[in-house]
């Protein structure tokens, strides 16, 4: 291609092959786990297949068959994922491409070309995983790959142990110039290009449309959805936290969805109790941020990206895809919206028409007996109670009329059931209702303090508008007595702090915490927090990135002292030697380095006689250690002693 | 990707020692240069795609990665510069060659640290083929530098380029020590028929060779005698304490052989070549021979450093040594 060829490239050693073989294994093997088997299976060929060559004297591979190869992979991967350009794709046709340079070994610039390619690689499984045994990959990786490099320049015979202890060396003097770059480097919030979807879909979390079962599902799952630092003692009661998720008023006869709201921050007033306190929400692809209830302002000014809206619902522009902290200020007593436009008042009575008859019928005749809303929200809740009503994470399918069958037929189901078959009474009886989901709860992790709030915490209740007295929370759920509830229920919410297990749930949930919080949750609010804390407030993208650079120039500058250090003398004879010279120096008496040292005592018998004596004395010690009988052994600690004894003969100054 | 943009010789050249330099050069921070090299280059655009990657799909590890081999890069820079930092190096005389030869320079390369220095590349002149060494720590070596000798006279040593990419292979560093060493490079010889020997009369008959081995006596030895003739078995009777005695041999004195250069043929080079090739003739044929140049004249005589000095007289002509 070049048809001037100025320099030849440096030839590759063959002891550099196994190193690449191995960096090519420490890199693409993990990603086993999660590439197809048929592309592990050809590249753990192509890599025997190299090992065997080299065992035997390695030749550059045929071009047909890396040709062949290729058209293979690159085929099979288009067929695998039905693209080129999405990043699994990418990471396989890289795992395909460096495994493939392996067969064409030519120059050190293929040995370095594979090598820096392993780095990328090293990268690209932590779209995979970002757990801490990928941290701990984050040091053996490069370890591996460095000492790789470092074999490409260094002398053949260089065996793997000295080479490994290099790469360990220099590894360790770049960790500080990693943690100030980590520190300060100026994050930007991805993405900067449009993010592949594909690989977010699994995540779990509420929906802004609920049916019948879509929270028993959730409920199942023991995952962690966020969890919570208080900023002040005593902590709240658990049964107390109602975090806000989608609030849904438009109901089909099936499905409950969002309904009418405005994009204004809610009517609040009376908020008392205040809450502070920092969350940190687990990628959920949705928007829900899930504050406490009740919280006037989205979040903290610096959460830009956060937005509330009439119902109090907080959500961010884009959805959560990826670990999120931020800090709000919740109220426990409020109210909400004490009068109601027309708008919302017609939105939260609306309801299917000729459904549920005898539903209907019911709320009516509630209604002419109690003509309060709240009385009339508690002849409901008295109803669940009284009735043989059922709470079990597996009801009985409903029909047609699906609450008239829940209310007088099957009479067992779940918290949306409650939810919703409470709101479709009120709103029948006249009284504006509307089903709020989210989380209630959580629990105390007594190692870290940290207060987690799981899937199995995900709950669905309601709020009847009440005139003057705005939105009031009422939870059917909770009515019904414990005797009622399934086992299969409270076994999901089991708390085990008692025995060992749970102890070691707790434990293991903690370093994983500190872990999400510290290294995977540094943000550029979390950057933000932890230079506010170093003492540097409201730095800007500018000034943090110059802090950054004086950071490592002092840095470089701090390990270029130590590296380049005088040299200490290590021979003690020698060292001894060289301070009675400059001791001799300060009397007027030149000492060139080249005289032996029993040559300068006979000198000093004529020009110093007064110091000749202790001079000799010194020369014949030093000498005899240098150059004695036992001259090859280091000096006993005696020799050393009588050494420093005769140094301490000469005078200072 | 074409070599040709790195540093080299000939590039640069107003940071380089435009003189050489006597006794030991000590390779100190103004003169050990540091520059990326195309790896080095590969190794950043890399690192940059890995840094979008990473903020793209926020992956906090794959930033702690990025971050490590950015660290990792600068380290490896002060590394690369340390490698050649503090090496000393000097020039060690090497012996004369005939024009055409191999010239071997030698040069003595010191390593005081405690640390080993690998992959030191040394580069004479415009040669491709880089001479690689690996230094153990605290060593020295002797460095054989190459070099055919193109023509008689002072062959000074040319540019000499040390260069080092450890560790990473990702910095370029390097140095030009110039040791001052010089050869000395005797004319190539052309061997024809020597002239006809000059009888001086003295002795009557004609001796060859062979008088070389009638022992006549012993007188002390002076410096410029061969160690050949030294009466090494009196000397062991000594016991080493006098002087030692060279066995003197009768003959030879008798014929003198004066290699002029009127009796030459050809052009200076040519006149010269064919000088070069008597002298080497008539020591090989334990001659007594002289020299005559124009404005010069050697006397007559032989042995190893009578040779040696005509040949250097024919090697730096017309200069009169």
């Amino acid at each position: 291609m070049f048809a001037r060829k100025l320099r030849p490239h440096a030839a590759l050693q063959h002891a550099s092959l196994p190193w690449l073989l191995a960096v090519v294994f420490f890199t693409a093997a993990p990603h086993g786990l999660y590439q197809p088997v048929w592309l592990s299976a050809m590249v753990s060929l192509v890599w025997l297949g190299v090992l065997l060559r080299w065992r035997r004297g390695y030749k550059v591979t045929q071009r047909w068959f890396k040709l062949s190869v290729a058209a293979i992979g690159c085929g099979g991967i288009l067929l695998q994922f039905h693209t080129w350009l999405s990043y699994e794709a990418g990471i396989a046709l890289l795992i395909l491409a460096v495994t493939m340079k392996l067969m064409e070994l030519k120059s050190r610039r293929d040995a370095v070309v594979v090598v820096t390619l392993a780095y990328f690689l090293l990268l690209t499984y932590y779209f995979y995983s970002q757990s801490i045994a990928a941290g701990f990959w984050l040091l053996v990786g490069p370890l591996v790959v460095t000492a790789a490099l470092i074999q490409l320049y260094d002398a053949p015979e260089r065996s793997g142990k000295a080479l490994l202890r290099t790469s360990a060396w220099l590894l360790a003097q770049a960790l500080p110039f990693m943690v100030v770059l980590y520190l300060l480097f100026p994050r930007v919030n991805g993405p900067l290009w449009g993010l592949p979807q594909e690989g977010f879909i699994s995540r779990t979390g509420l929906s802004d449309i609920l049916d019948p079962g879509s929270i028993a599902r959730l409920v199942l799952s023991d995952e962690i959805a966020f969890r919570v630092q208080f900023h002040e003692r005593p902590l709240p009661t658990p049964g107390r936290l109602y975090w806000r998720g989608p609030v849904l008023g438009s109901y089909d006869g099936r499905e409950w969805r969002p309904g009418y709201f405005r994009l204004e921050r809610p009517a609040l007033s009376r908020l008392e109790n205040l809450i502070t306190y920092t969350m940190t929400l687990e990628a959920h692809n949705q928007t829900w941020l899930l504050p406490l209830e009740m919280t006037p302002r989205p979040a903290q000014a610096e959460n830009e990206d956060a937005q509330i809206n009439s119902m109090g619902v907080v959500t961010n522009r884009m959805p959560v895809t990826s670990r999120k902290r931020m800090t709000f200020r919740s109220y426990l007593n409020y109210r909400l919206d004490t009068t109601l436009d027309t708008m919302t008042l017609k939105a939260n009575l609306q309801l299917p028409g000729e459904r549920n008859p005898r539903t209907l019928a019911m709320a009516r005749e509630w209604r002419t007996e109690n003509p309060d809303s709240r009385q009339l929200a508690q002849r409901a809740l008295a109803y669940f109670r009284q009735e043989n009503f059922i709470y079990t994470l597996e009801p009985q399918l409903l029909g047609q009329d699906a609450m008239d069958d829940f209310l007088f037929v099957t009479r067992s189901g779940f918290c949306e059931h409650y939810a919703s078959a409470f709101v479709i009474l009120m709103r029948a009886a006249g009284v504006p209702a509307r089903i709020v989901t989210g989380y209630v709860g959580g629990e105390i992790n007594p190692v870290d303090g940290f207060f987690a709030v799981r899937q199995s915490d995900a709950h669905a209740w309601a709020e009847i508008w009440v005139e003057e007295e705005g939105w009031i929370r009422m939870d059917p759920t909770a009515v019904i007595p414990p005797e009622r509830t399934d086992t299969s229920v409270t076994a999901t919410h089991a708390s085990a702090v008692t025995d060992w297990v749970g102890q070691l749930r707790y434990r293991l949930e903690a370093v994983n915490n500190a872990w999400n919080q510290w290294v995977l949750g540094y943000t550029p609010d979390q950057q933000r927090d932890v230079l506010a804390w170093l003492g540097l407030k409201n730095l800007n993208r500018y000034s943090l990135g110059l802090f950054m650079g004086v950071g490592m120039g002092l840095l470089l500058l701090a390990l270029a002292l130590w590296m380049f250090r005088p040299r200490r003398e290590t021979d003690p004879a020698r060292a001894i030697w060289r301070q009675a010279c400059l001791r001799l120096e300060k009397q007027g008496i030149h000492c060139p380095l080249w005289e032996p040292p029993l040559a300068l005592a006979a000198r000093l018998e004529t020009e110093a006689p007064a110091l000749a004596q202790e001079v000799q004395a010194l020369a014949r010690l030093v000498c005899a250690t240098r150059y004695g009988r036992n001259a090859e052994t280091a000096p006993p600690m005696a020799t050393r002693t009588a050494l420093r004894l005769a140094l301490r003969r000469l005078p200072q100054f | 990707m074409v070599a040709a943009a790195e540093p080299r010789p000939g590039r640069w050249a107003w940071s380089r020692q435009r003189r050489s330099e006597a006794g030991v050069i000590r390779l100190d921070r103004r003169r050990v240069y540091i520059f990326p090299t195309y790896a080095g280059f590969f190794y950043a655009a890399t690192l940059v795609a890995m840094q979008l990657g990473s903020i793209n799909y926020s992956l906090a590890l794959g930033h702690a990665l990025v971050f490590l081999l950015v660290s990792l890069g600068l380290v490896g820079m002060l590394h690369s510069w340390r490698n050649l930092l503090g090496l000393e190096i000097s020039a060690l005389t090497s012996e004369p060659v005939h024009a055409g030869e191999v010239a071997r320079f030698r040069l003595r390369v010191k390593n005081t640290a405690r640390r080993p220095r690998p992959g030191l590349e040394w580069q004479l002149g415009h040669d491709p083929e880089p001479l690689m060494q690996h230094l153990p720590a605290d060593d020295e070596t002797l460095l054989h530098l190459t070099l055919t000798a193109p023509a008689r006279g002072w062959l000074t040593l040319p540019t000499l380029r040390l260069s080092s990419r450890w560790p990473l292979g990702i910095f370029l560093t390097w140095a030009y020590p110039w040791p001052a060493a010089r050869c000395l490079v005797y004319p190539a010889p052309l061997f024809t028929p020597l002239p006809p020997v000059m009888d001086t009369g003295e002795e009557g008959e004609g001796r060859s060779q062979e008088g070389h081995e009638d022992f006549i006596g012993l007188r002390e030895r002076q410096p410029a005698d061969s160690l050949r003739h030294v009466a090494w078995k009196i000397a062991a009777r000594d016991g080493g304490d006098k002087p030692l005695l060279i066995k003197c041999f009768g003959g030879g004195a008798g014929q003198q052989l004066r290699l002029d250069w009127r009796d030459t043929r050809g052009d200076t080079e040519a006149r010269l070549s064919i000088l070069t090739g008597w002298v080497m003739a008539a020591e090989n044929a334990g001659l007594d021979y002289g020299l005559a140049l124009p404005r010069q004249e050697i006397p007559p005589g032989h042995g190893v450093l009578h040779r040696s000095q005509c040949l250097r007289v024919l090697a730096l002509y017309p200069e009169v040594a």
